[in-house]
């Protein structure tokens, strides 16, 4: 026994491994080998650790039909054995009942309870264990992104008697991303047990790799000289500018995807605001509208998920153009050419919505459940992931945008909406109809808003207070970019989110607001018209 | 002479004054004098309530000087009133010495609390009422007179203006709810003890700031009424209803507006001064952009473009708050965000403005 016991994790890991080189005739002072495979699975179902980690090696080196189905539900706590007959079964869970899968034998034994059955228990150097032998299995697979796990598993703690391992395959392998994977864990090992020739080719290959393992094998690396030393360190600060080069590019990605929830609450306001001089301080409760609108789709098809945020685009866009055509008729018609008084009138709008919401809804935040298809990440590389549904809301934005640009140049409407924002007495003069284009405006900056509060509702809680928290921000983008111009309202918000963004990691998420505030309030102050002021006539007023 | 003969033409101001000293004779009667168990006491507590309600009609009259006779509707007057408030708290704060809960003779709880050592640099002097007295003038007059000199230098008016006047209250209550920022974080200040060795618990100390915001108001007013009834106020009107025009007749547009703005603010400081020990709290909530609009709706019901208007909207609307919220809570913003509609579609002059329509009438 005392052979067993000195053996530290590291070691035993070793042992693993060798037990796949067996061919090279290269056997440490370990005594797996002696156990029968028979015996192993019996083992498991004993209570020494120690002896599950040999019958876990030597099932591994033996690898049987079972071994993985075995090892995999060990893993994960499926893993039971009957109490007296210690046969091993897997669990498989149901609402109601337990079934318990012999794992030798088709037999099935189906019952409510686990009586009868005991859990096989691991310990963490039991689960490691299992995680490595598992992905040495893996590398057989036949599905490349298996093998790529596999890979990118074992290089989290590298062996040095893999590089055999992996050796003997990188020449039948065919997928690129798992050759170049493999081909970076054998640098790794290289890095260890090459001669200096090796050491000097393994830094090279590295120098190239993002993966957090190979950047800590190279800090640990000792070099036996001082070309080497040069070599490494060069390699390393290689690594190190890679990586700030790709947490700029985050931070610029989430800055876009900030700004592109800004330019979104703000469109429906620059058409409201920035075309008819409307300031509708009720803008923020109709985004609030269209967030509810998403939450009464869902709760009405719970079945499915993915496409109520479908359902509700459409319909958070038709509902909150109604309110904003109700507002336009019922109150603001009446104020046209009063701002300061529109001003007062919408807001007192804005609280009547949102008290009505929460007499309807409660005062109580309520979550929109986010579709499967929006969630996960898209993995550049080993240090950039882009999330989805950051994603889709810049995409969403620019779709947006691009559909007003072409409602606006386009359409009979928007050259009526234009034509009456530039001179509403001569327009009417050629017979446009003022009244019903204000109304159509209205609604049309209202849906848009509508359009926001779907987008918002996937990102944070929807609640009677979600618009108020966007209002000021919105009238802060659409000042920014130029009153009256659609393009200058994407590019505040979208360079308004980037600052934001690239201003927290050293000021704070608050602190980093605050100074986009103050800076917005001090360019007015030098542009008061905005980036992209409107020139020509259309200025003077 | 002069001021005597302003008086005189001011009928409405005249009954506003003198219901005021009405007031103020009788409140501390009613209140000290008339045992509890008459139907005539008053209780500590509405008379509490009624020094809050002036401070507010202070802060009211403030913005009326600014956005009735000279056409800039500041959605930021709030922060102006918070600061004086958060002055006043400082020095209140200074007052409780080693009363607190730590019991600490220099640091108040929070920084205690917060593990800090010294007192920031901006909290020295506090002790002493005379400088929290001059910072309350100071402070938002300084603010006031830093963002009036960038804004109306580049011509910022009407409701660019608006924006951000709100955005400057807006990124002050962001600031104030930071704890590094030493002013008590989220709680803000509170606690307090007693003010110039009063006890602020005692009903003749609350009697004290009662008859303080009640010759607040009249001083405030007054003064107001003197610079609208000028010259200066002449120019105001002219700049509101002709900017260009003035301009162009010689008027030095930015400076006038730059000064009335911020004597306003001054107004509003002091207002927030006069508040926070009758209510006992300040917290970077009474920085929020709601408050500020809320008090341009007290001048709109008021009636704007009058001085006592705005003082009779004040107190209408929070008298009219207090009922509601506390008899029925879910009514009030449904009735708030109707006031809005309604006054601004059906009553551009306000509750003032009724009495004149009768009088054209007749």
């Amino acid at each position: 026994m005392s052979e067993f016991r000195i053996i530290s994790p590291a070691r035993k890991l070793a042992s693993l491994l060798l037990c796949f080189v067996i061919l090279m005739g290269f056997v440490q002072t370990c005594a797996a080998a002696e156990l029968t495979l028979d015996a192993s699975w019996k083992i498991l179902s004993s209570k020494n650790y120690n002896k599950k980690a040999r019958a876990i090696e030597t099932i591994a080196q033996h690898n049987p039909a079972e071994a993985y189905r075995a090892l995999k539900a060990l893993l994960d706590g499926q893993l039971y054995f009957a109490k007296h007959s210690k046969e091993l079964y897997i669990l498989q869970q149901t609402d109601e009942n337990y079934i318990f899968n012999a794992l030798f034998g088709g037999e099935v034994i189906t019952q409510e309870r686990k009586r009868g059955f005991k859990k096989a228990r691991i310990n963490n150097r039991l689960r490691r264990l299992i995680r490595q032998s598992l992905a040495v299995m893996q590398l057989k697979n036949k599905d490349p992104d298996v093998r790529l796990v596999a890979v990118q598993e074992l290089l989290k703690n590298p062996e040095a008697d893999a590089t055999h391992l992996i050796e003997s395959m990188i020449d039948k392998e065919s997928d690129d991303k798992v050759l170049a994977a493999m081909k970076t864990l054998r640098a790794v090992n290289m890095l260890k047990t090459g001669d200096e020739a090796a050491q000097m080719k393994a830094i090279n290959r590295l120098a190239r790799s993002l993966n957090s393992s190979v950047m800590n094998a190279l800090t640990n690396y000792q070099a036996p000289n001082e070309a080497l030393k040069e070599k490494v360190q060069a390699a390393i600060s290689r690594i190190n500018d890679q990586r700030k080069l790709y947490a700029k590019a985050e931070t610029i990605f989430f800055g876009l995807s900030l700004g592109s929830v800004l330019a979104l609450s703000a469109i429906g306001l620059a058409i409201t605001f920035g075309v008819m001089g409307v300031i509708n301080m009720a803008h923020g409760e109709l985004m609030m509208i269209g967030a509810y609108t998403t939450y009464v789709i869902q709760l009405l098809m719970p079945e499915h998920i993915g496409l109520s945020i479908l359902v509700a685009i459409p319909a958070a866009f038709m509902v909150s153009a109604l309110v904003g055509i109700a507002i336009e008729r019922s109150v603001i018609r009446h104020l046209y050419g009063r701002p300061l008084e529109t001003l007062l009138a919408t807001f007192g709008v804005s609280l009547i919505l949102q008290q009505a919401v929460r007499s309807i809804f409660s005062p109580l935040n309520r979550s929109v459940e986010t579709p499967q298809w929006m969630s996960g990440a898209w993995q550049l590389n080993d240090v950039l992931a882009l999330t989805w549904n950051r994603f889709y809301i810049i995409i969403f934005c620019l779709a947006v945008f691009i559909s007003l640009i072409l409602v606006m140049k386009k359409t009979a409407l928007g050259l009526q909406v234009r034509a009456v924002s530039q001179n509403r007495r001569m327009a009417r003069a050629m017979g446009v109809r003022s009244e019903w284009v204000d109304a159509l405006t209205f609604g049309l900056g209202s849906g848009i808003a509508g359009l926001a509060g779907v987008a918002l509702s996937l990102l944070t809680n929807v609640g009677p207070n979600l618009g108020q928290a966007y209002i000021i921000d919105s009238f802060m983008v659409v000042v920014f970019g130029g009153v009256g111009n659609l393009w200058g309202t994407l590019v505040a918000g979208m360079s308004l989110g980037v600052i934001n963004k690239v201003l927290e990691p050293w000021a704070g998420a608050v602190l980093a607001k605050i100074i986009v505030l103050i800076f917005i309030i001090l360019f007015i102050q030098k542009r008061p018209r905005g980036l992209f002021p409107q020139r020509g006539r259309a200025a003077e007023d | 002479m002069r001021i005597l003969d302003m008086i005189k033409n001011d009928k409405p101001g005249v009954y506003l004054l003198a219901s005021l000293l009405a007031v103020s004779i009788a409140v501390p009667l009613l209140n000290l004098l008339v045992p509890e168990s008459s139907v005539f006491h008053l209780s500590t507590y509405t008379v509490t309530l009624l020094g809050k309600y002036l401070t507010y009609a202070l802060l009211a009259l403030a913005a009326d000087l600014v956005w009735g006779y000279l056409g800039i509707l500041s959605l930021g007057h709030g922060a102006f009133f918070s600061l004086g408030g958060y002055a006043m708290g400082m020095y209140l704060m200074r007052q409780i010495g080693d009363r607190g809960v730590y019991g600490d003779p220099v640091l108040p709880d929070f920084m205690v609390f917060l593990n800090w050592h010294e007192l920031p640099w901006f909290w020295h002097g506090f002790d002493h009422f005379w400088l929290a007295a001059l910072m309350i003038i100071l402070v938002p007059g300084i603010l006031a007179y830093i963002f009036g000199y960038l804004a109306f230098r580049s011509r910022v008016t009407g409701v660019y203006l608006s924006i951000i006047t709100q955005a400057m209250t807006y990124a002050l209550m962001l600031a104030f709810f930071r704890n590094e920022m030493g002013f008590g974080g989220n709680n803000g200040l509170t606690d307090f003890k007693d003010i110039l060795g009063f006890n602020l618990r005692e009903d003749s100390t609350r009697i004290g700031l009662f008859l303080a915001s009640a010759a607040a108001l009249a001083a405030g007013y007054i003064v107001s009424r003197y610079i609208v009834s000028s010259r200066l106020g002449l120019a105001c009107v002219a700049i509101r209803d002709a900017e260009s025009r003035s301009r162009f007749i010689g008027y030095r547009v930015e400076n006038i507006k730059l000064w009335i703005f911020v004597f306003s603010a001054v107004l509003a400081g002091i207002a927030g001064a006069l508040y926070v020990p009758q209510v006992g709290i300040i917290n970077p909530g009474e920085f929020s952009p709601l408050n500020s609009i809320e008090l341009i709706i007290w001048v709109a019901i008021g009636g704007r473009n009058t001085l006592y208007g705005a003082i009779i909207g004040a107190l209408l609307v929070n008298y009219a708050k207090t009922y509601f919220t506390a008899a029925l809570p879910e009514v009030w913003l449904y009735a708030l965000g109707a006031l809005f509609v309604l006054v601004t579609l059906y009553l551009p002059k306000g509750i003032v403005g009724l009495r004149n329509l009768r009088g054209a009438r007749a």
